[in-house]
């Protein structure tokens, strides 16, 4: 599924003295089956821009054009482009309900009309994805659960809907590293397997680097950097003077040039830079 | 040196679904005066539970605890205890209950039975040492999270303790609002001379600290300074935990016969060693 945001803006409380533009002529295009990073401060406009995504907020102006529709168009039915793009807002258990698990996950695809052997089917599925046994855990309360069980249990009743575009707001906050790892981990597994459009919105460089095709860096409601990890890490300067921190590894080669020693400068993970030392290490030239 | 906390061979037992769960195992820890001390461990390894007990909320089901001499089984003791050894958590949200910034950090003492003279210098001296003077009058829910996070230290430090115990006070900020509260917590350390206890997964928030404890399943794994258990990468990593990218890189350059020290945890320390090197 293809997305388009051509000059998107989106101004909070207008014509009141709290008036804040918090999204300024965005223009984005994303391809389908796209794995996207969305860097941002907070109030950056990044949430903001999810949210417009699937018709939680509407545009002040501005088109997004989802697969060739114009969601902004009043005619456009809004429930059939949430049936499409899934968002999975920040500290999603603090939503979780109902009384079992399996109750939970199946909200969604109940509401959307499906039979129940369907729902089953979608249940299992969407649980098998983010690692949770079904057998095991199906009948428990979902508040008896650990805090990234729960976070699964939440992203699995988003999942159940089979979205053709899944909208991630900082998936990670909060949880320990191993279960940040994890989640992360079936994130890319989702991608690969069904090839769906993956939005990441995160703090984390050094998570969003080792996943995503393309970065998109917002700050106070623009666009400000946009491209392939690699080419956004060589805009530290840049990146720091938004106060977005950069990886530490991507800190010091930056720091080794500035001795003198010139190595490559889009790198940002330690096995990049063990090979990328050693090279110099041992008085290779370097490209 | 004086003990500020001691905590002495503590287990901890809850039942749930009829299965009795041991959250604490024989655990030691004394702390001293104005010792800042970084526990690490990931979720469910007994950290927050062995925060509880610092402050009274929980009490050993064996062993003892105590602070500044005071039992927490004595509940004579509690509210001393409590004032001795204040507490922030995790969410700013929900630690704030007043309207107004200043009549939010006020509550402490109020409760406290202070009295109001000196309640206002208090809020006065607090707001300035987290650096928020200026939002004494402004909204808490207009503020943002590390914002936020600092008017409940505030709150803290208005009721005077020697201690402070934090409880993943960073987990729910961005990037800069966790530099905001770590300052905060270093400053309260150095200048304030209050004693730290802070409980996090962020292991960079560890550097500076004088003591790291790691636990793991209710027990006490490693123990030292920073360098001494960031350099058993091997360790932290089967942990499930993370170590300082610069860390991690030493540690695979020592792997291919590089000699550098293992307990590199700054960019400027590694680029100092590496340029020696060459």
């Amino acid at each position: 599924m293809s997305i388009k945001i051509e000059n998107l803006t989106y101004i909070y409380n207008p014509k009141s003295p709290f008036e804040t533009k918090a999204l300024d002529n965005v223009n984005i295009e994303i391809e389908s089956g796209e794995f996207i990073g969305l860097i941002g401060h907070t109030g950056s406009g990044k949430s903001t821009l999810t949210q417009h995504l699937n018709g939680l907020i509407k545009p002040t102006s501005g088109r997004i054009i989802i697969n060739g529709l114009d969601i902004t168009n009043s005619s456009v039915k809004l429930v059939e482009v949430r049936k499409k793009v899934g968002l999975v807002f920040q500290y999603p258990e603090h939503q979780l309900f109902e009384e079992t698990v399996y109750k939970d996950i199946a909200f969604g695809p109940l509401n959307q009309g499906l039979k129940e052997e369907e729902v089953e089917q979608r249940i299992k599925e969407a649980m098998e994805a983010v690692k949770l046994s079904y057998e095991d855990l199906k009948d428990r309360s979902p508040f008896e659960l650990s805090g990234g069980q729960r976070r699964r249990v939440a992203i699995a009743g988003v999942l159940a809907m089979k979205p053709e575009v899944l909208i991630l707001d900082e998936p990670t906050a909060g949880l320990d590293p191993r279960s940040r790892d994890e989640i992360l981990e079936e994130i890319k597994m989702l991608h690969e397997r069904y090839k769906i459009t993956i939005i990441l919105v995160s703090h984390s460089m050094e998570d969003i680097a080792k996943l995503v095709d393309r970065i998109i860096v917002m700050h106070r409601g623009h666009v400000r950097l946009m491209g392939e990890a690699r080419e956004i890490f060589k805009q530290s300067e840049v990146l720091e003077s938004i106060g977005l921190g950069i990886p530490q590894i991507t800190h010091l080669l930056n720091q080794l040039k500035q001795k003198g020693v010139v190595l490559r400068d889009d790198i940002f993970t330690v096995e990049e830079a063990k090979e990328e030392i050693l090279k110099w290490m041992r008085g290779e030239k370097n490209a | 040196m004086k003990a500020m906390i001691e905590i002495q061979d503590v287990v901890f037992k809850y039942k749930s679904q009829e299965e009795e769960i041991k959250a604490l195992k024989n655990v030691t820890i004394e702390v001293n005066e104005g010792e800042f001390v970084v526990i690490i461990g990931h979720n469910g390894s007994g950290k927050s539970t062995l925060a509880k007990h610092i402050n009274a909320l929980l009490i050993p089901s064996q062993g003892d605890v105590s602070v500044r001499g005071m039992n927490t089984k004595d509940e004579s003791k509690t509210w001393d205890i409590r004032q001795t050894a204040g507490m922030v958590f995790q969410n700013p949200d929900n630690q704030i209950v007043a309207t107004i910034v200043e009549e939010d950090v006020a509550f402490g003492p109020e409760n406290l039975g202070v009295e109001s003279k000196e309640i206002v210098r208090r809020v006065e001296e607090a707001l300035k040492i987290v650096d928020m003077t200026e939002y004494r009058e402004k909204a808490p829910h207009l503020l943002s999270g590390g914002q936020k996070q600092r008017i409940a230290i505030a709150g803290v430090i208005a009721m005077r303790p020697d201690c402070i115990i934090f409880d993943e006070p960073t987990a729910m900020l961005d990037p800069s609002g966790r530099k905001e509260v770590i300052s905060t917590i270093e400053k309260l350390n150095k200048e304030e001379n209050i004693t730290i206890i802070h409980i996090t997964h962020f292991m960079e928030e560890a550097v500076n600290a004088d003591r790291v404890i790691v636990m793991e399943a209710g027990q006490i794994v490693l123990e030292g300074s920073p360098r001494e258990v960031f350099s058993q990468v091997e360790e932290l990593k089967a942990l499930g935990l993370d170590v300082p990218q610069v860390t991690d890189l030493a540690h695979e350059l020592i792997r291919e016969g590089i000699n550098i020290p293992n307990d590199i945890l700054t960019v400027d320390e590694m680029v100092m060693e590496l340029c020696q090197l060459k």
